[in-house]
C-alpha cells in the first residue's frame, strides 16, 4: 500500500511578544491520505493554513502533534530515514523567483538531488540524467536550458525546473504549494498540464495548494477547503464546487469571478462605500464586506 | 441590472457572443474552454517558448553577466585607482626586499638625506630607509592579511552559524559576540600587548584578529537569517542537502561580495591598528612594519631634526594603502547597494541642471535649448529639471 497519510496535524506558532501562553493555531486537526495517481487539492484564503501543511509535510516545520505516515509508517524527522522519505515526497514551491539559488546554474539545480539520492554517479550519466529531466518538463534544448542561470528563464521556464528538480529523486508524491500563482496567466494552464502529464506517466499522487477553485475543479480528484487552520469541507471536486455546504465554501465561491456576476462587486464596493460616508462611523460593516466575521 | 448604465456599458465587448453567459458555472470558467487535453503542455508559437527562444537568443544578444562575474565590481574610476594601489604596494612589499641592501645593516652614514645611493636616506643607525620601508610593507601587509583573515573566519562562524542555526546555538554565539563588540578594542590589544614579554609580529597580528571580528559578526548574522529564510534554501533542504552543504554551497557564494568587502576592511583596521600599537611601542618586536619605523622616527626626533624622509614614508604608505582597499571596497558596495550605481550620475545631473539654469538666467532668456549640448545622457535629465525649476 502505498500511500502517504497526514493524521490529525496540528501546528501551534508562537507569537512574539505574547509571552509565553500566546499560541497561534495555524495547522489544527486535518486528516486526508494522498494515494498515488490522485490529486488533493487543498483551498483556502491566505492565512488558512495550508502552506503550512505542505511545509510540515516536506518537512520543513515540524508539527506541534499529529503525524505523516508513508506507506503506513511514520516518517522520521532525521538520519537516514529522513533521507528516504526526502526522495519520495518533493515540493514545488511558490514563487519560481525565489526557488532557484541566483548563484547556480539550473544543471547544479537538478544534479544535487540526483546526487543526494544516488539517481546518477559520474559525470556523463548525471549529466544525460539533466537532460533528459529537462526535456521532460519541455525545457530544449536541454545543453543549452543547462548551463543558463535562473536569471536568464522566464517565471514558466524556472518552474518548470523547479518541478524537474522535485522530480529529480524519483519521487513519488508532490507536493505543490500555489504552483502557477506568480506565473502570467497566459503560462499557467501550460505548467498545470505538464504537472497532470507528469502524474499520469508517473503515477504521482500530487497535493495541489490553491486558493484558485476553478484549477482545484480541473486538475483534483478531491478538495479539502481549509479555513483557519481547520478542515471544513471535502469532497469530490465537483460535489465540492457544484454543491458546497460550508458557509465558507459557498463564500469562497461566490468571490471567484464569474461572468455573470460581470461588474456586480464593483457596485457592492461603492453602494457600500456611499452607505458608509452617509452613515459615517460604521466602519466595521464595511470591513465585513465579505462576511467572515461570524464564520 | 440591465438599467445600470456602468453595466451596460461594459458589455459593449463582444464578450457575450464568444462565451454566453448561461454556459458559465459556479467555478468561473465556461464548459467550452474546459478541455483538459486542447491546451498543449508547451504553447506552440507564443507564450514561454523555451526552444526557439533560448536558441535565437543566444547568438544575437549579449551575453549576460552570469553568476560569479555579476559579483565582480563594474570598472570605475574608483576602481581603478583603488586597483593601482593596492597591487603597486603588493607589489613593491613583494620585490623590493630582494632589490635593496639589508635594512639591518648599519654600516651608512647616519641621518642621510634622500639620494641616488640612499632612495629614501638613512636614519640615526645609518640604515637604509628605503630597505626598512620595503621590510615594513612585507611586515605590515602580513600583519594585515593574518589579522583580516582571522577576523573573517570568525565573523563567518560566529554569524552565519549563529544565524543559520537559530535558537539557543545562536543566543550563545550571538552573547559571545555582543560581548566582544563591547569590549573596547585597542586598549585590550595594549593590555594583551604589555602583557606578552616578547611579541612576535605573528602574536600582533593573532590578537588584532581576535579583537576584530565582532561588527562583521552581526551584519552577517543578519544576512543569514534573511537568507536562510529564502525559498532556495528551503527547497535545498527539502532536496535533502546537509546543513554544512547549505551553509557553504548555497548561502555563502552569496554573501561573497560582503564578505570581500568586510575583508578588506578588516585588513586596513589591523594594518591601522598594528601602527598605531607599533607607534606606542607595543607593536612586534624585531621585526619592521611601518608602525615600528614611526615609533622609531618618533623616539630619535625625526620630527625636531628635519628628517622628513624618516616619517613621511612610511605614513603616506599606510594612508595609501588604506586609502586604496577603501576605493576596493566602496566599488563592491556598489555590487551589495546596486543604488550607489546611480546615485553620483543622480547627483552629476542635479548639478549640471543648476548649472543650466543659471547659465540660461543669465545669457538667454530661452535655456531649454542649449541644454543637451553636452552630448551625454544626463542632458535630457538635466534638460527635464531645468524645465521644472522653470
Amino acid at each position: 500500500m502505498s500511500t502517504l497519510e497526514v493524521k490529525h496535524l496540528t501546528k501551534d506558532f508562537r507569537v512574539r511578544g505574547g509571552g509565553a501562553g500566546r499560541k497561534f493555531r495555524a495547522v489544527d486537526d486535518v486528516s486526508f491520505t494522498l494515494e498515488p495517481g490522485r490529486t488533493i487539492a487543498l483551498v483556502g484564503e491566505s492565512g488558512s493554513g495550508k502552506s503550512t501543511v505542505a511545509r510540515m509535510i516536506s518537512k520543513l516545520e515540524t508539527p506541534t502533534s499529529g503525524e505523516i505516515l508513508i506507506d503506513g509508517r511514520t516518517s522520521a524527522t532525521r538520519g537516514r530515514r529522513l533521507a528516504t522519505y526526502r526522495r519520495d515526497v518533493q515540493m514545488v514551491f511558490q514563487d519560481p523567483f525565489a526557488s532557484l539559488n541566483p548563484f547556480h546554474t539550473i544543471a547544479h539545480h537538478l544534479e544535487r538531488p540526483l546526487r543526494l539520492h544516488g539517481k546518477a554517479k559520474g559525470r556523463a550519466e548525471i549529466d544525460a540524467q539533466v537532460h533528459q529531466l529537462l526535456e521532460r518538463v519541455n525545457l530544449t534544448p536541454a545543453s543549452i536550458v543547462a548551463a543558463r542561470r535562473p536569471h536568464e528563464l522566464s517565471g514558466g521556464q524556472r518552474q518548470r525546473v523547479a518541478i524537474a528538480r522535485a522530480l529529480a529523486p524519483g519521487a513519488r508524491f508532490l507536493v505543490a504549494d500555489e504552483p502557477v500563482s506568480m506565473l502570467d496567466v497566459s503560462i499557467r494552464l501550460s505548467v498545470l498540464n505538464l504537472l497532470a502529464r507528469l502524474q499520469r506517466e508517473e503515477s504521482l499522487g500530487v497535493l495541489y495548494i490553491t486558493h484558485d477553485l476553478a484549477t482545484a475543479r480541473h486538475f483534483s480528484d478531491e478538495i479539502i477547503v481549509m479555513f483557519r487552520g481547520k478542515i471544513v469541507e471535502r469532497g469530490p471536486s465537483d460535489e465540492v464546487i457544484l454543491n458546497p455546504q460550508h458557509d465558507y465554501t459557498k463564500l469562497l465561491l461566490g468571490a471567484a469571478p464569474n461572468p455573470e456576476n460581470h461588474g456586480r462587486l464593483r457596485e457592492e464596493v461603492r453602494r457600500e462605500l456611499a452607505s458608509a460616508s452617509a452613515t459615517s462611523g460604521d466602519a466595521g460593516a464595511v470591513r465585513d464586506r465579505f462576511g467572515t466575521a461570524d464564520l | 441590472m440591465a438599467d445600470d448604465d456602468i453595466r451596460t456599458r461594459e458589455f459593449v465587448t463582444p464578450a457575450t457572443s464568444s462565451s454566453p453567459v448561461a454556459e458559465a458555472v459556479a467555478d468561473g470558467i465556461a464548459p467550452s474552454i474546459r478541455t483538459d487535453g486542447l491546451v498543449p503542455d508547451v504553447p506552440a508559437s507564443d507564450g514561454d517558448v523555451p526552444s526557439a527562444a533560448l536558441a535565437a537568443d543566444a547568438p544575437v544578444t549579449a551575453p549576460p553577466r552570469r553568476g560569479f562575474r555579476e559579483m565582480l565590481p563594474r570598472r570605475s574610476g574608483k576602481l581603478v585607482v583603488g586597483l593601482v594601489l593596492t597591487i603597486g604596494i603588493v607589489l613593491f612589499a613583494v620585490i623590493a626586499p630582494f632589490v635593496t641592501q639589508d635594512p639591518w645593516n648599519y654600516d651608512n652614514p647616519v641621518f642621510e638625506p634622500p639620494s641616488a645611493a640612499h632612495l629614501l636616506g638613512t636614519n640615526n643607525l645609518g640604515a637604509d630607509l628605503f630597505a626598512q620601508l620595503a621590510e615594513g610593507a612585507a611586515g605590515s601587509l602580513t600583519v594585515g592579511l593574518v589579522a583580516g583573515a582571522i577576523a573573517v573566519v570568525l565573523s563567518l562562524f560566529f554569524g552565519i552559524v549563529a544565524g543559520y542555526v537559530g535558537g539557543w546555538t545562536d543566543e550563545g554565539l550571538s552573547l559571545v559576540t555582543n560581548v566582544m563588540l563591547v569590549i573596547p578594542g585597542l586598549p585590550l590589544v595594549i593590555v594583551i600587548a604589555s602583557y606578552m614579554e616578547s611579541r612576535s609580529m605573528w602574536i600582533i597580528a593573532v590578537v588584532l584578529g581576535l579583537t576584530s571580528w565582532a561588527g562583521s559578526a552581526i551584519v552577517l548574522r543578519s544576512q543569514a537569517k534573511s537568507l536562510r529564510s529564502r525559498d532556495y534554501v528551503a527547497a535545498s533542504r527539502v532536496a535533502g542537502e546537509k546543513p554544512l552543504r547549505i551553509i557553504t554551497v548555497e548561502i555563502l557564494p552569496n554573501l561573497l561580495p560582503l564578505l570581500a568587502a568586510q575583508f578588506l576592511f578588516a585588513v586596513v583596521l589591523a594594518i591601522l591598528a598594528e601602527a598605531g600599537l607599533s607607534y606606542l611601542g607595543l607593536g612586534p618586536s624585531g621585526a619592521i612594519t611601518w608602525g615600528t619605523m614611526l615609533n622609531q622616527a618618533s623616539q630619535h626626533n625625526a620630527f625636531t631634526i628635519g628628517a622628513w624622509w624618516w616619517f613621511v614614508p612610511p605614513g603616506l604608505m599606510i594612508a595609501l594603502f588604506g586609502c586604496g582597499l577603501s576605493l576596493i571596497n566602496f566599488s563592491i558596495d556598489e555590487i551589495i547597494n546596486p543604488k550607489l550605481r546611480t546615485a553620483p550620475a543622480a547627483v552629476k545631473s542635479v548639478r549640471q541642471a543648476r548649472k543650466a539654469q543659471v547659465r540660461g538666467e543669465g545669457a538667454h532668456p530661452a535655456p531649454a535649448q542649449d541644454a543637451p549640448v553636452d552630448g551625454d545622457d544626463t542632458g535630457g535629465n538635466a534638460l527635464e529639471k531645468e524645465r521644472v525649476n522653470a
